[in-house]
């Protein structure tokens, strides 16, 4: 049987979904099956980068507008100084040929790795299902837990 | 049995080690892969790696710019 890992993506910050995803990619290679759940501020590196035209409540709208959308806007949770820190980090990045957010997201998905969006948390937050990118399914936490029950590390960032 | 050539120069963790996964996946049991990476964290991750995936590590060369292994797929 392969192994299993999973990993709880609760951050929204550039530098700890980077971690994440490069665990995932990584744990892929080595052949296991990993499950990530996005769920509160991760949820925002799921979202698609254009506006998707959505019904949704005032407080819905202001969510929306005040949190980034998608994974090219997360900020550093350290040093972010307003996005320019997390501008020249990714800056950086590219120049040591260090894979961007969202190519770690392609690649984790051409490698298997599941996706799961928090359904109680896009709810709170009112990030609909058309908003986030293709690939990803959608549950809670009992699905999370029964992943969790069969994997042998399991990770909240 | 076929020596497959993989150039991994310039890549970055986790780069590398997907790359050797991938042409694993397509390669033939008996197959070698030579593979050259100038990740510094590639030598200790190869073994890992093939600890993990039950592959057999042939070489491992350590240089000053570069790290170059040979391993066999099983």
């Amino acid at each position: 049987m392969t192994d299993k890992k999973t990993i709880i993506v609760f951050s929204g910050d550039m530098d700890k979904v980077m971690a994440s995803l490069i665990i995932a990619n990584g744990a892929a290679a080595m052949g296991n099956e990993v499950t990530m759940f996005f769920t509160f501020w991760g949820l925002n590196t799921l979202r698609r980068a254009k506006k998707i035209k959505v019904k949704k409540d005032f407080m819905e709208r202001l969510f929306g507008w005040m949190m980034p959308r998608g994974a090219e806007k997360l900020g550093l949770s350290k040093m972010n100084f307003g996005g320019m820190g997390a501008l020249m980090m990714k800056g950086i990045m590219k120049k040591k040929n260090v894979s961007s957010l969202p190519e770690l997201i392609d690649s984790a998905q051409m490698m298997g790795v599941r996706m799961i969006a928090c359904t109680m948390s896009m709810d709170v937050m009112g990030i609909k299902e058309e908003e986030l990118i293709e690939g990803i399914e959608f549950a809670g936490v009992a699905s999370y837990l029964g992943e969790a029950d069969e994997a042998n590390v399991n990770l909240f960032i | 049995m076929a020596e497959i050539l993989l150039n991994c120069k310039g890549l970055q963790c986790p780069g590398p080690i997907m790359q050797v996964f991938k042409t694993a996946k397509e390669a033939e049991s008996g197959d070698t892969i030579l593979v050259k990476v100038t990740d510094r964290g590639f030598a200790k991750d190869i073994q890992a790696w093939c600890k993990k995936t039950g592959n057999e590590l042939l070489e491992l060369n350590v240089g000053e710019t570069e790290i170059s292994a040979k391993i066999l797929k099983k």
